[in-house]
């Protein structure tokens, strides 16, 4: 007998006492999504107390140009299908480096740290934990490129942005990669004491487009 | 398997320095209660994550909600659990996985080891995994010549130690900032890139240096090991829940990934998730969310390994499952916020509990997993006061203390008759029952005063050792109190009927 059949039989001997008429869904939700008034200043708020740097803008190629010069990026690396005009007000002493492994032009993980850094676009963002989340769709890339550089700046329109886990559940498809992010990369584990910084970016400015 | 037919787990095989069966958990603890710069580690640590914790908790105004439905998706999913990680493992193999069923312990391993042979890899990069850690993988790869080297920053302190895990979310949770400088300082050159000469005991400065470790073991690591925190049963989506991003490294640099999963890390759903998203990280790091989660669904074409592998292992828990009282034990996502709330392992620390499910969820967990065959897994269930804070703090509604109480019954029904507790209550019987009996009983505690008080106190009665050895019994006092009684008539010239006074208060 394999070990397959071993586990589901013990599993089935174990269960003998459960009623087979029970429902499958017996869990009661009785909760909802948080409400906050102003879902985009809440989610600014959130996203900064957990040490992003936050900028709102209406202007976004100009926002993420600034960051990109205030952050000392040289080489810069984007997915292929980023919208060309984020991108617009970037410096000519920017070197921009486009992955598309589709094409055979993924950079290999050494490549991609030799990056200074990588712009996205997201998916959803999540007022109530201050969250962005990558599926790794048009403009985010795979989930290499947004890992290795040190410096990750991701860029949320409004719209985007929702009150609470579960509204962004029912956004999600879970059949695709989905990279969830909540301030840049952190360890609590000396102390508890929390501190930014350790093996994903660790600068994250997220750029919020009205 | 034994003469009962229990088929029990075998966690701890490979943590040779934590596991001693033969040691129950007073005498382990022992060591550690001795050990002040330890206990004030442990002290400062949990101190810290129960303040964080109650913060976030406390902001959210659906927390009961959550933890119910967190509690009821749970039931929800062992109640059918076959018909879950069937399903799970059809969507697991759509999306392009290989799935892989371990009995036990060993059979992991093995599965596990033959997998890392087959790419000719002779090391791994491992993300954080109790799963792991339970089935002692490290040691098993390291006798099949592969080094598993651990990623997350407190499992690589307690790894680059040569140390035991000590707590289920923060592993060197028993060190402090200066004691890891000096594991850094004497162990990271011969696993790899050295630590700076100059490194200072700053947190960041340490998080720094086992960046710069690893980073290199990243960019060439061909193989990883992950656990995983949940598992989709009706899209096979697996989900890694961390802090650092050695997990998202683990999880999307290499070319292949083995996943090893407990067959309790099912949900049933997509949106169950956002129960579980919401009141783990607030649990376990007492954050509203933790920095990195990322979710697969088997191979991803372009993106992350194409070579994933998905090991579901039993060992053990269909023991637990079988028990309809203790069932509920496997409701546990792993958050450790029961450890942190406990006054026991707040000063014990977890390597006295020999397991590496320490706390108030190891004490239940354990002894369901390995079997109460041993001394130490006998002694799990009485390391508690039955207080109550881990079920009130648990974010999935285990009731920690009822199944305390439930294990204690089925070891004392498994053990031999107490005869010497039917001696001692017979003997108080006849003395308590007869005034000139317990008159010469009370003159031989004047005597045994003098035989057993030393700094006024007793300790290490030679009867009752196992009650005596971690309690002290109160001083003996010079005379009982009806020889006082009687001496203080005599006095005053009173019988008895004068009131309580303490000596000297009467007149």
């Amino acid at each position: 007998m394999s070990s397959r059949e071993v586990i589901l039989g013990r599993i089935r001997t174990a269960l003998a006492d459960v009623d087979a008429a029970r429902p499958a869904d017996t869990a009661a939700r009785v909760y909802a999504s948080q409400s906050v008034d102003d879902v985009v200043a809440h989610f600014c708020e959130m996203v900064a107390d957990y040490r992003a740097t936050v900028h709102r803008t209406t202007d976004a190629a100009t926002t993420v140009a600034a960051v990109l010069a205030d952050e000392v990026v040289s080489r810069l690396v984007v997915a292929s299908d980023l919208a060309a005009d984020l991108l617009a007000e970037v410096g000519a002493d920017v070197e921009v480096v486009v992955d598309d492994p589709g094409k055979g032009v993924g950079l290999s993980a050494r490549d991609l740290d030799t990056m200074d850094g990588v712009v996205t676009t997201a998916r959803v963002g999540i007022a109530a934990t201050g969250t962005v989340v990558l599926d790794h769709g048009t403009g985010q890339g795979r989930r290499a490129l947004t890992l290795v550089p040190d410096l990750h700046v991701c860029v949320v329109r409004v719209d985007q942005v929702v009150a609470d886990v579960p509204d962004a559940v029912a956004l999600l498809d879970p059949r695709r990669p989905q990279t969830w992010i909540s301030g840049p990369s952190a360890t609590s584990d000396i102390e508890l004491d929390r501190v930014e910084g350790v093996h994903g970016p660790r600068r994250l400015h997220v750029v919020v487009v009205d | 398997m034994t003469a009962s037919g229990r088929h029990p787990g075998t966690i701890g095989a490979g943590e040779g320095a934590l596991h001693h069966p033969d040691v129950d958990f007073p005498h382990a603890a022992a060591t550690a209660l001795a050990d002040s710069q330890l206990r004030a580690n442990l002290g400062h640590a949990t101190a810290t994550i129960r303040d964080k914790r109650a913060a976030v908790v406390a902001e959210h105004p659906h927390w009961h909600g959550l933890r119910a439905a967190g509690a009821g998706i749970k039931d929800d999913v062992l109640a059918r659990l076959d018909v879950h990680l069937e399903e799970l493992e059809r969507q697991l193999q759509a999306g392009g996985a290989t799935v892989h069923w371990a009995a036990d312990a060993t059979e992991a391993n093995t599965i596990i080891t033959e997998l890392v042979r087959a790419t000719g890899a002779t090391e791994v990069v491992k993300v954080k995994s109790m799963t792991t850690q339970e089935v002692g993988l490290n040691e098993a790869l390291a006798a099949a010549g592969i080094a598993a080297w651990e990623t997350d920053l407190a499992e690589l302190i307690v790894q680059l130690g040569d140390d035991a895990p000590s707590h289920i979310l923060v592993p060197a949770i028993h060190r402090n900032r200066a004691e890891v400088r000096q594991v850094f300082l004497d162990h990271m050159a011969s696993a790899g890139i050295a630590a700076p000469a100059d490194l200072s005991d700053d947190p960041a400065e340490l998080a720094a240096a086992a960046r710069t470790h690893l980073r290199d073991k990243f960019l060439s690591a061909k193989v990883a090991v992950s656990g995983a925190n949940f598992a989709v049963a009706e899209t096979g989506t697996l989900a890694v829940v961390e802090s650092e991003g050695n997990g998202r490294m683990c999880l999307t640099l290499p070319d292949t990934l083995i996943s090893l999963v407990g067959i309790e890390k099912v949900v049933p759903t997509w949106r169950d998730l956002e129960v579980f998203l919401q009141t783990l990280p607030r649990s376990s790091t007492g954050e509203r969310m933790n920095p990195y989660t990322s979710f697969w669904n088997g191979v991803h074409p372009g993106d992350g390994p194409q070579d994933v592998h998905v090991v579901l292992l039993d060992n053990g828990r269909t023991d637990v499952l079988a028990d309809t009282v203790a069932r509920q034990t496997l409701r546990c996502i792993r958050c450790s916020a029961c450890l942190n709330v406990c006054p026991v392992y707040e000063r014990t620390g977890g390597h006295a509990y020999g397991s590496v499910y320490p706390g108030p969820i190891g004490a239940v967990l354990t002894p369901q997993l390995r079997g109460i065959d041993t001394p130490l897994d006998k002694s799990l269930p009485f390391a508690s006061s039955l207080c109550g804070a881990c079920e009130e703090a648990c974010p999935v509604a285990i009731e920690i203390p009822d199944l305390l109480v439930h294990l204690r019954t089925k070891i004392a029904d498994e053990a031999p008759r107490y005869d010497l507790q039917k001696a001692a209550f017979k003997a108080m019987k006849a003395v308590l029952g007869d005034p000139d009996r317990l008159a010469r009983a009370e003159r031989g505690t004047a005597v045994a005063r003098r035989v057993l008080s030393r700094s006024g106190r007793v300790a290490g009665l030679p009867v009752l050792p196992s009650w005596t050895t971690t309690r002290d019994v109160p001083d003996l006092p010079e005379r009982s109190f009806r020889a006082w009684w009687a001496a203080r008539a005599d006095v005053d010239g009173v019988d008895g009927d004068a009131g309580p006074c303490a000596p000297g208060e009467g007149s």
